[in-house]
């Protein structure tokens, strides 16, 4: 295959297109690194789909949380097949009727038949599919695509318009309903109450999976491939906002955050170790430079004491910012080695002191569960008010603050029109080495509404923290 | 041109499966890569799923010589490249200095002292000069400083390394390179972009069934069986460190040991300290999988 016709072919333009696509969804693909991709997939030839993305993956991709983002554009520039695909049967009926009553009742059995056949391995490995006729019946992958192509069209607003729908789909097939027979199946072949249960729900959302992933193929198949990207591609988790994360996105990132502290710790470490030569030490230098005729070629060097601060947090854990409280909290608490004392303080519109609550060694999840328990306790009428809370703090807890220590404040500054109680804060301010403000929100809604930002920003030095990558420089700088 | 290291992903799989490492789909099509492209091979993953075996096994596979260097913190250009041996040049320039007044003179012992023969080569030159095939494994890249690896920049993109007094020495035939890294630090952009990169991940249920039955044959298929589906139960679990594939094929082997025909909860609850090393994860999973009722 020569340039000249990969590029007659379109295959190239395609190609060019596919990287900037991966580009806008935040993979930094450089030029050489394209390059490699055209080699690669030379070397293995265009034949097998999986083969081009196995070639695309090795040499675009460098970081497994941009996987997700590459494998969903992927699929919409290179996808496994254009409509109904060539070898399908012909889904409409004598009438020309796709979608019938008959046809639903039908394809649910169908549907039912293949999820309890299912073998393990198949709902483990979506390729699977991807190689036909296996094992007899039908792929669940061919089913989800006849299932979006039967029940999922929606009628277009203009011709040649119409979409697809994986929402109606699943409402039609109503997959969930079939859990309960599922369930009695995979029972009968001596499956435990539990393991059957996790069983069919696994096969059961991976249908669910495929349905949806064939439904945004049928629309990018329709329009400009880089538009849906645009729309359906998310970010990495660790560049995903706090303030705008789903809830399998918190649980992801919540996944991602002991790596991440582990991370951060080892590399602070490492830092503290290149920066820990201090004064010369005379004597070993000597000693050492006995083997090499009295030349001290290396020189020896006393160990840096180092340097450890207070850290004392204080946290808005209002339904608002509660996520993203946590994750940083969370997050310096893994680090705790690193400051000589860490005080944490929540509140809403009182203030409690939550330190006790991370227990060195304790599981994660379990510490958020309870962290969230205790999260009324900072609460009296469940509206934040950030003048009342540093009053409060002030008030009661004045001692955890000190010339050693530095105060570090999470919130997003909205007030609710309150008192902002900024006098109170100034002066816990200048009570302090240093104090920094978190805020989860773009620096371009600091102002707006009733955000307290601009006013805040004035005393304490405000920092923009808006997802993981973020946090953990702050975090790392911080230290 | 000398041979290819595989004639295509195919012929990986089955060679890598010769010598008894079991690759996926991608981890054989990238090998393959790494060998028709002839570019560094850069292999991420958590610890224990066979990161630095897999460069082990292509060089069994290949028939090749494994070169390894091992990175850590502080490891430096003499240590990973080349060093001159003071020592015994030393040597050379006090024996020629009592050898008389008739010695050779400055310019002459200059040129001898930088010569070969004085030359300690190291991990990367070795791998470099080698005229046979050779694998150059470089393990827990992640682990060394920044200077490190813009030292390796040179040696992986135009596989040469310049050394002042003999010049530049260009390899001869480019090793098959396989970097690992645990990612505990971010590697520079400069050195990803001039690697292929794989993410090796924990296998699925099948893939990893086979790992402990041609680790542990001795082992009951059935046990076998219950033991990979408890891993990959406990890896569902959100633990501080997920039981790894080193880790369950060290299950097989205590239950073969203790000569425990069925792993059924008294037995996963007695012997769970193999797979998991924290305490809390520990309680984590006596509670999820409800050993003690």
């Amino acid at each position: 295959m020569t340039g000249e016709e990969t590029g007659d072919s379109g295959l190239l333009r395609r190609h060019v297109a596919f990287l900037e696509a991966l580009r806008e969804a935040g993979l930094p693909v450089s030029l050489a690194e394209g390059l490699d991709a055209v080699a690669g997939v030379r070397a293995l030839g265009w034949d097998d789909r999986e083969l081009v993305r196995a070639a695309y993956a090795a040499t675009v991709v460098k970081r497994q949380t941009q996987r997700a983002a590459f494998d969903a554009v992927f699929d919409l520039y290179f996808p496994r097949l254009l409509g109904e695909g060539a070898a399908a049967p012909e889904l409409a009926d004598e009438h020309g009727i796709r979608d019938s009553a008959a046809a639903l009742e039908e394809f649910r059995e169908r549907l039912a038949t293949a999820l309890e056949q299912l073998d393990e391995l198949a709902a483990n490995e979506p390729q699977e599919g991807e190689s036909e006729g296996d094992g007899g019946g039908p792929s669940l992958q061919d089913l989800a695509a006849e299932a979006v192509g039967r029940f999922g069209q929606m009628p277009g607003r203009a011709p040649g318009r119409s979409g697809w729908s994986a929402y109606n789909t699943l409402r039609r097939v109503a997959p969930g309903e079939l859990v309960a027979g599922l369930l009695a199946a995979l029972a009968e072949r001596g499956r435990s109450e539990e393991e059957a249960q996790r069983r069919a729900e696994r096969r059961v959302a991976e249908f669910t999976r495929l349905v949806e992933a064939d439904a945004v193929r049928r629309i990018a198949a329709d329009r400009d491939p880089a538009e849906v990207a645009r729309i359906t591609v998310r970010p990495p988790v660790d560049l995903l906002d706090f303030t705008s994360a789903r809830r399998a996105d918190l649980e992801e990132m919540r996944r991602q955050l002991y790596p991440l502290s582990r991370r951060l710790a080892a590399r602070l470490t490492k830092e503290q170790h290149a920066r820990r030569r201090g004064p010369l030490d005379f004597r070993r230098t000597v000693r050492a430079s006995v083997s090499t005729g009295g030349v001290p070629l290396t020189t020896h060097h006393r160990p840096k004491r180092p340097h450890r601060s207070e850290l004392v947090v204080l946290c808005d854990v209002s339904g608002s910012v509660a996520s993203f409280a946590q994750f940083t909290l969370m997050l310096v608490f893994a680090l705790r080695e690193q400051f000589s004392k860490v005080r944490a303080f929540t509140f809403v519109d009182d203030v409690h002191e939550v330190t006790d609550a991370f227990v060195p060694g304790a599981d994660p999840g379990e510490v958020l569960a309870q962290l969230a328990l205790r999260a009324q306790h900072a609460a009296r009428f469940g509206r934040t008010d950030y003048g009342r809370a540093f009053a409060r703090f002030a008030e009661e807890h004045a001692d955890a603050l000190g010339p050693k220590a530095s105060l570090l404040v999470l919130g997003d500054a909205r007030s609710n029109y309150r008192d902002l109680g900024e006098g109170v804060l100034a002066e816990l301010v200048a009570s302090c080495r240093s104090a920094w403000w978190l805020n989860p929100e773009h620096p371009r809604h600091w102002g707006t509404g009733d955000s307290a930002a601009p006013v805040y920003g004035a005393i304490v030095p405000m920092v923009e923290c808006r997802n993981l990558v973020q946090l953990e420089q702050f975090v790392h700088d911080l230290v | 041109m000398h041979p290819a290291w595989f004639a295509s992903p195919d012929d990986a799989v089955r060679r890598l499966l010769e010598v008894g490492y079991l690759a996926d789909a991608a981890t054989a099509t990238t090998a393959f890569l790494t060998g028709a492209l002839e570019k560094p091979l850069l292999v991420e993953g958590p610890a224990g799923v066979g990161k630095t075996e897999l460069a082990k096994a292509v060089a069994r596979a290949c028939g090749a010589e494994l070169v390894r260097l091992q990175c850590y913190e502080g490891l430096d250009e003499a240590r990973a490249l080349y060093e001159w041996n003071y020592k015994k040049q030393l040597l050379r320039i006090q024996a020629s200095t009592q050898a008389g007044d008739g010695g050779p003179g400055w310019e002459q012992t200059h040129d001898d002292i930088f010569t070969d023969e004085f030359l300690l080569t190291r991990p990367l030159l070795t791998a470099i000069r080698r005229e046979e095939p050779t694998v150059l494994l470089i393990d827990e890249v992640d682990k060394t400083d920044v200077e490190v690896e813009g030292l390796l920049l040179e040696v992986l993109s135009d596989f040469q390394v310049t050394i002042p007094e003999l010049g530049t020495v260009t390899a001869v035939r480019r090793p098959f390179v396989v970097l690992t890294s645990n990612a505990t630090r971010e590697l520079s952009e400069a050195v990803k972009r001039r690697c292929l990169y794989l993410h090796l991940d924990y296998p699925d249920l099948e893939r990893e069934l086979e790992i402990v039955r041609s680790q542990v044959p001795a082992l009951e298929e059935r046990v076998a069986r219950q033991l990979v589906e408890t891993i990959t139960r406990l890896r569902d679990l959100d633990l501080k460190k997920a039981p790894s594939i080193a880790e369950s094929v060290d299950w097989a082997r205590t239950l073969l040991a203790l000569e425990i025909g069925d792993l059924d909860e008294a037995a996963v609850d007695a012997t769970l300290g193999v797979v998991l090393k924290h305490a809390s994860d520990h309680d984590r999973a006596v509670r999820e999988l409800k050993l003690r009722r």
